[in-house]
């Protein structure tokens, strides 16, 4: 067999992606069709910028989520003969089936490790963004509308944390020696508590005028989120080993555990201090003093009154952070930090690959492109989202 | 002025303090002192052994102890173990009777780093300084760069040439340095792809690429743009696109207000307007993003200079960290924070000086 041109490799590609086009056509043309009626959401769609970043992210979404059709070799397979190979490389003895990226110098291929990766991102970036929102806002809220002692003291905890520099911050809490003693697993049990203490507040504090309904709620959040949270951070042969593994639903595997923390513990102080800058702003509004008139509680004001109010840059906020958070998760792989080296995400496949980078590009470049499309899709799709909320 | 100018230094000192204390507990926690007797003594030390270096050379005291040691505050320890005496203020063969007693950070001995066995103080000097050459060149390669951008691409909003560098600086911003290191080596340092070989082919170059793709030569025999030019185009072009925007934005806001408006009514040509009426008012709010840009560009340089294998100070920073080199990730960490709160200090107080409505209390 012979290797496949370029035009070959990119139709194969396109045709292994066709899951991921069917999905995308679906989904704009559902949006496009009811835009009128979904509003942020269907007003992205009238701006070009925003449209390409949505499709861009949302590629790297339904890629994610089809990737056990996508892939055309299992991402840690090695095949004999394919070390190094180049794009569109036949495999030897197997008809019809070619490396279309080409091999990494493990002989794995390069197009299906680039598809799992995706996977890794997409389940880790945006979950742990909406922990660091949970955090920063369940903090930057009273920080701000209380201000005082607390607001010096919370704000010297961030200033603290910001001031290291990022890279020797995840060295400090991903080495395999501190991850022995346990302290990323400690972080995680003070940091997921956030999300629990921001749900009951949430619900306590607009249904406390009926109490059995928000008895009902919270003890839901209690029991269900109670759970996961014992789920998410328990898990077997560590320091926190709480749940039997029968009662244990969410199985983590520790050193992305690890790695979600150290993320979220990165980025909870910016939004802290986002939080707390739209905060002092909007308290000062009339519609704040109505309801401190109307006798509602601190709660009730800075979660229902302000919280509201201040979604806009939020919104925009949250998308770029995802960004930030692909590339922190990026860097941790680049300098073989947290996760295993064998594992695809796209920072480690780049590490790997850089060593033959002046001899083999491939390796290297494929992982490092689609970095770069999704965080540039959701840099484009946060432009969008500002300049749509900017038009009302 | 000078209350807050004390407040600030005051704040940066409990920082550098609280900072320093994390790093220490957490580069001394047992499994790490257990790592460093092993690379230091021998790797194949029994528990028994791990635990009696460690209690010979001093680190078996409480951590605060220890961290007052390190800043000079506390004695340093000493221990007489068969007529000779050993400290940490005492220097091999040196008689314990002349060796000083508190020796830290505020007697200005930064300890021994034992990864490279040297004086911290010396290595610390030295890579900053290699360090400080690839942060100049950058920053002569990323303001003018970012603020022209900026400023082309401010002063007609919605103009095509507008649309067009907006989306090249959104791009930039989303390019983290160790994605464009990789396509930049891929495109100009490598000899089989990219642009080299077929620049070689026309014989326009003289090597056999473009770029080198590494930096360590630039060290021993001098920069040139063959092996400085791609860590700098590095680390700048992720700084250019967000100084851009910056300056795009504050360039806008100008261009509406009204005494350009006026000025374009009394017939200043558009070209004046810009360069004599806008500029200058544009110019203010980039400034602050420029300074509180230095520590970003300590980020780039680590992943930079680790990419290019260029040995400043963050690739010494990650050889400490992953060695757990504990003095030397010390002083690291107390110079990367006094970077990130000094530029912090200087953008505010310049920002009070170049816009004189702002008032510090």
């Amino acid at each position: 067999m012979d290797a496949l041109s370029w035009g070959q490799i990119f139709g194969r590609m396109a045709w292994q992606f066709w899951p991921v086009w069917a999905a995308l056509i679906l989904t704009f043309a559902v949006s496009v069709r009811f835009k009128r009626r979904l509003g942020l959401y269907g007003k992205l769609h009238d701006s070009p910028v925003g449209m390409i970043g949505f499709g861009l992210v949302m590629f790297w979404v339904f890629t994610a989520l089809f990737s056990a059709v996508i892939m055309t070799h299992d991402p840690l397979t090695q095949v004999s003969g394919m070390k190094n190979a180049l794009p569109g490389f036949p495999q030897k003895g197997a008809e019809g089936a070619y490396y279309l990226l080409g091999g990494d110098n493990l002989a794995r291929d390069v197009f299906s490790r680039m598809v799992a990766g995706s996977v890794l991102v997409i389940q880790i970036a945006p979950m742990a963004t909406v922990f660091a929102f949970m955090v920063g806002i369940t903090l930057g809220l009273p920080a701000g509308y209380y201000g005082g002692k607390l607001d010096t003291g919370l704000s010297f905890l961030a200033n603290l944390i910001l001031a290291f520099p990022v890279i020797l911050l995840f060295y400090l809490l991903v080495t395999p020696e501190i991850v022995q003693s346990g302290l990323p697993q400690y972080i995680g049990v003070v940091l997921f508590l956030f999300p629990l203490i921001f749900l009951t507040v949430l619900i306590n504090s607009r249904l406390y005028v009926k109490p059995a309904l928000r008895n009902l709620l919270v003890g839901l959040v209690a029991v269900i989120g109670g759970w996961l949270y014992l789920s998410l951070l328990s898990s077997p042969g560590t320091r926190i080993d709480l749940l039997p593994p029968q009662a244990d639903a969410l199985e983590m595997p520790g050193n992305i555990l690890i790695v979600f923390v150290s993320v979220v513990f990165v980025n909870a102080p910016t939004v802290f201090r986002i939080v707390r800058g739209l905060v002092l702003d909007i308290k000062t509004r009339d519609y704040v003093a109505a309801s401190q008139t109307r006798g509602e509680g601190p709660w009730y004001i800075m979660l229902w009154e302000i919280l509201p109010n201040a979604r806009g840059p939020l919104i925009v906020d949250f998308c770029l952070r995802i960004g930030y958070t692909t590339i922190l998760l990026g860097t941790l792989g680049f300098f073989g930090l947290g996760l295993s080296p064998e594992s695809p995400d796209w920072g480690s496949t780049i590490n790997a690959g850089r060593r033959l980078l002046s001899i083999f590009v491939h390796p290297a470049i494929v992982p490092a492109l689609a970095l770069m499309s999704l965080v540039l899709g959701l840099n484009l799709l946060a432009d969008g989202l500002r300049e749509e909320s900017l038009k009302d | 002025m000078p209350v807050f100018l004390i407040r600030r230094v005051l704040t940066m000192v409990l920082t550098a303090l609280c900072l320093t204390f994390v790093v220490f507990y957490l580069t001394n926690l047992p499994p790490n002192l257990e790592k460093l007797a092993k690379s230091e003594a021998s790797s194949r030390m029994s528990d028994a052994d791990v635990e009696s270096w460690i209690e010979r050379n001093g680190y078996g005291r409480p951590v605060l102890v220890r961290y007052g040691e390190w800043l000079g505050l506390t004695p340093g320890w000493t221990r007489t173990e068969d007529g000779v005496t050993t400290g940490r203020c005492i220097e091999r063969g040196q008689d314990p009777a002349t060796a000083p007693l508190r020796c830290g950070v505020l007697q200005g001995d930064w300890g021994f780093s034992t990864v490279f066995k040297q004086p911290v103080s010396q290595i610390i000097a030295e890579r900053l300084g290699a360090t400080g050459l690839l942060m100049l060149w950058v920053m002569i390669v990323m303001v003018p760069a970012s603020l022209l951008i900026g400023v082309l691409s401010g002063m007609r909003e919605g103009s095509r040439l507008d649309r067009g560098l907006s989306v090249f600086s959104i791009a930039s911003t989303a390019t983290p340095e160790y994605v464009s290191g990789v396509v930049l080596i891929a495109l100009f340092a490598s000899s089989s792809t990219g642009l080299s070989p077929w620049l070689a082919e026309q014989g326009w170059i003289s090597g056999k690429t473009l770029f080198m793709g590494t930096a360590t030569s630039a060290l021993d025999s001098g920069i040139t743009f063959w092996n400085f030019g791609l860590p700098v185009m590095t680390i700048a072009l992720y700084g250019i696109g967000y100084i851009a925007r910056m300056t795009r934005a504050s360039m806008t806001e100008v261009m509406t207000a009204q005494y350009i408006r006026t000025a374009r009514l009394k017939g200043v040509s558009f070209g004046n307007v810009v360069m004599k009426h806008a500029l200058r008012n544009a110019l203010i709010a980039p400034f602050t993003v420029i300074m509180l840009q230095f520590p970003w560009l300590l980020n780039g340089v680590v992943i930079v200079e680790t990419l290019f294998n260029y040995k400043g100070f963050g690739w010494t920073l990650v050889q400490a960290a992953g060695n757990n080199d504990i003095e030397l990730l010390l002083a690291g960490s107390v110079v990367a924070v006094f970077v990130v709160l000094m530029t912090q200090l200087i953008s505010d107080i310049g920002y009070v000086f170049l816009n004189p409505r702002i008032r510090v209390s």
